[in-house]
């Protein structure tokens, strides 16, 4: 991280920060009034640091990115890093068994002052792999709540109760008929990536969804 | 909808896979010495099994990693899923023939009554398939 950024640095960061327009950012008020606080709430997290990696992970290189990462996890569903929250944190989610996301908050991002992308970069160095900056590619929602599960029933093929899909678990799979990693951040909230392109349809498709729960449920 | 084990991923729905034709098709050897024809063979020719038959999916939507799938084109039941460069499992099921198709059936030697060389546009490819779809043999694609 820059300690010491110079006022023409700090200027920098200021005018890309400005420059940005998150996937879901007219979004932002009809998130917030189709949240029902205690129940179902959704937001974009936008802007988080994503970089996808190839590498085997049994190889020098992959475990000198295990080193920048953190760990590399080792089968589907798994993710490894810190805690979730936290400027510092970063987490690497399980693609495939040669392919991996990494995400962490904007800070780490190197047009902000960190250094993730690069320091990936030089762990790969001219080993078999790749290393690409997939900021602009996905967005991130946080959907949370007692009903959170519940909404996501409504699409998702896959077995969501807590007993198959653990709170730690990120999965590559579809919503609404749309690719999204869909990872489990803890017992009542999920964090979903659909691509740039997706996050309008989803957000919407979301919001439908959890309308319900903004109604006394019929007993 | 066909619910596919990923050896990678575990059980997901049919709609996260892609259909990538019959498996253990494989690469000539000399490929330069080959006629148009058998380039053309290789290329585009395909068995049409009513049956069992072995054929390659990808996970599309999960880990993009592709395997094998030994599926019954007439019940759609999966009878194995294996790797890569494996070769096809000698799985008997009862109650039916296996492979290969009976002679004067279409097959990969070319060989079906054409006098031309030359390929035959809209030759039969395998069938895929298609949830709800009421003939399996039919030639849609994914
Ligand atoms: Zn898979």
């Amino acid at each position: 991280m820059a300690e010491t950024a110079t006022p023409a640095e700090t200027a920098h960061v200021d005018r890309v920060r400005g420059a940005r327009r998150s996937p879901a950012e007219h979004l932002a008020e009809a998130f917030t009034s189709g949240s029902v606080p205690g129940t179902v709430t959704l937001t974009e997290i936008p802007y988080q640091t994503m970089v996808g990696v190839r590498v085997h992970p049994a190889s020098d290189a992959g475990s000198r990115v295990a080193s920048v990462t953190g760990g590399l996890p080792a089968t589907c569903g798994a993710v490894t890093g810190s805690a979730v929250s936290g400027k510092d944190s970063v987490n690497t989610l399980w693609l495939g068994p040669t392919e991996f996301m990494v995400v962490a908050p904007e800070e780490a991002h190197d047009s902000l002052g960190g250094s993730l992308v690069s320091d990936l970069t030089t762990a790969l160095g001219n080993d078999a792999g790749q290393v690409v900056d997939l900021s602009a590619n996905r967005t991130t929602f946080e959907l949370s709540g007692s009903h959170a599960r519940a909404v996501l029933e409504k699409t998702c093929a896959l077995d969501l109760h807590p007993r198959v899909f653990k709170a730690g678990t990120a999965v590559s799979t579809e919503l609404a008929h749309i690719p999204v990693m869909l990872w489990k951040t803890s017992d009542e909230s999920y964090r979903i990536f659909p691509r740039a392109s997706f996050a309008d349809f989803l957000g919407r498709w979301l919001l439908d969804a959890m309308r319900e729960y903004a109604s006394p449920e019929v007993p | 909808m066909l619910l596919i084990s990923c050896p990678n991923c575990g059980p997901r729905d049919e709609t996260e896979f892609h259909y990538g034709g019959q498996a253990h098709v494989a690469y000539p050897e000399s490929p330069n010495d080959l006629t148009d024809r058998e380039w053309a063979e290789y290329l585009f020719y395909r068995e049409n099994t009513k049956g069992t038959f072995a054929e390659r999916w990808v996970h599309s939507t999960g880990c993009r990693q592709w395997f094998n799938m030994l599926r019954d084109t007439v019940s759609y039941e999966i009878h194995s899923i294996y790797g890569m460069g494996q070769p096809r499992p000698d799985i008997k099921v009862p109650g039916q023939r296996s492979e290969p198709d009976k002679p004067g059936e279409f097959t990969q030697t070319g060989e079906f009554g054409q006098t031309e060389p030359g390929l035959a546009p809209g030759a039969p490819t395998t069938g895929v398939p298609i949830s709800g779809a009421t003939a399996p043999t039919s030639s849609e694609g994914v």
